[in-house]
């Protein structure tokens, strides 16, 4: 329980900040090797990409040590408790306007992801 | 009409190479995992000897390689389009899950597994069909 919770809570804030540091960094302007270098040393020095990269180091430990225990097909749905957390932390921590329809599918996304949950047991 | 469509393709590559190196990433830690076993909790020296050792495996460096390629796609990605909307859209990535796990590692998949996916691709096209980015940049 523990690791799923530091799965779900330490890679979404993860996923968070380093979201947040891209809206500092731009937009990329192509995929070219000189244009995806410059992105990732433009945001690696922001210091939400570095909070973000530990958080998302912690989340992938416990990932490995969930995956030395259980299945990847058990493991890998639950942590999609992260949309729920994520639709949230997006709306409030990233300011984006979440509309109706994307709620929808981002709950039936969850409810899928639930039933897979429930098919494995 | 254009910059659209043009923007539609630069956000859905790195999408669809988020959903292939990401599960792919995913089924080769587990396989690598599986090799290891279970991880001792206590003591701590026990656990961070076997923390080490994970990295004595290939399986576990393919993975990390693998699960690279998936993080500059998704930096990518949410550079061109909001978070709120590249994560689900990534969802896709439960449906190749559960095949690389039910073809390569022959794990059980059950009907109710299967209906789950197909719910979540049915939510990863609603979310599909709305705009990419909601808020301004720079």
């Amino acid at each position: 329980m523990i690791l799923f919770s530091l799965i779900v809570i330490a890679g979404t804030g993860g996923e968070l900040c380093v979201s947040r540091a891209m809206k500092v960094v731009g937009d990329a302007k192509s995929f070219r090797p000189h244009e995806v270098g410059r992105v990732i040393l433009s945001a690696l020095c922001v210091p939400w990409m570095w909070l973000g990269v530990g958080m998302m180091a912690i989340a992938f430990f416990a990932l490995l040590a969930a995956l030395s225990v259980f299945n990847v097909s058990f493991v890998v749905p639950v942590t999609a408790l992260s949309y729920v957390a994520g639709a949230f932390g997006s709306s409030v921590f990233l300011h984006e306007r979440v509309n109706r329809q994307r709620w929808l599918g981002v709950l039936l996304v969850a409810v899928g992801v639930t039933l897979v949950f429930l098919g494995n047991h | 009409m254009t910059n659209q469509t043009h923007f539609h393709l630069k956000t859905f590559l790195p999408i669809a190479v988020m959903i292939v190196a990401g599960p792919l990433g995913n089924v080769l830690l587990g396989k690598g995992m599986r090799q290891i076993g279970k991880l001792p909790v206590w003591p701590p020296s026990r656990l961070i000897q076997a923390g080490l050792s994970i990295f004595d495996s290939g399986l576990i460096w393919l993975g990390i390689a693998s699960l690279i390629t998936f993080f500059v796609a998704y930096m990518l990605a949410l550079s061109w389009a909001d978070y709120s909307f590249v994560q689900p859209a990534s969802s896709l990535a439960y449906g190749v899950v559960a095949l690389l796990g039910y073809w390569v590692l022959g794990e059980k998949v059950s009907p109710l597994h299967w209906a789950g996916i197909a719910i979540i691709c049915l939510g990863v096209l609603i979310v599909g069909r709305t705009t990419p980015r909601t808020t301004g940049h720079g």
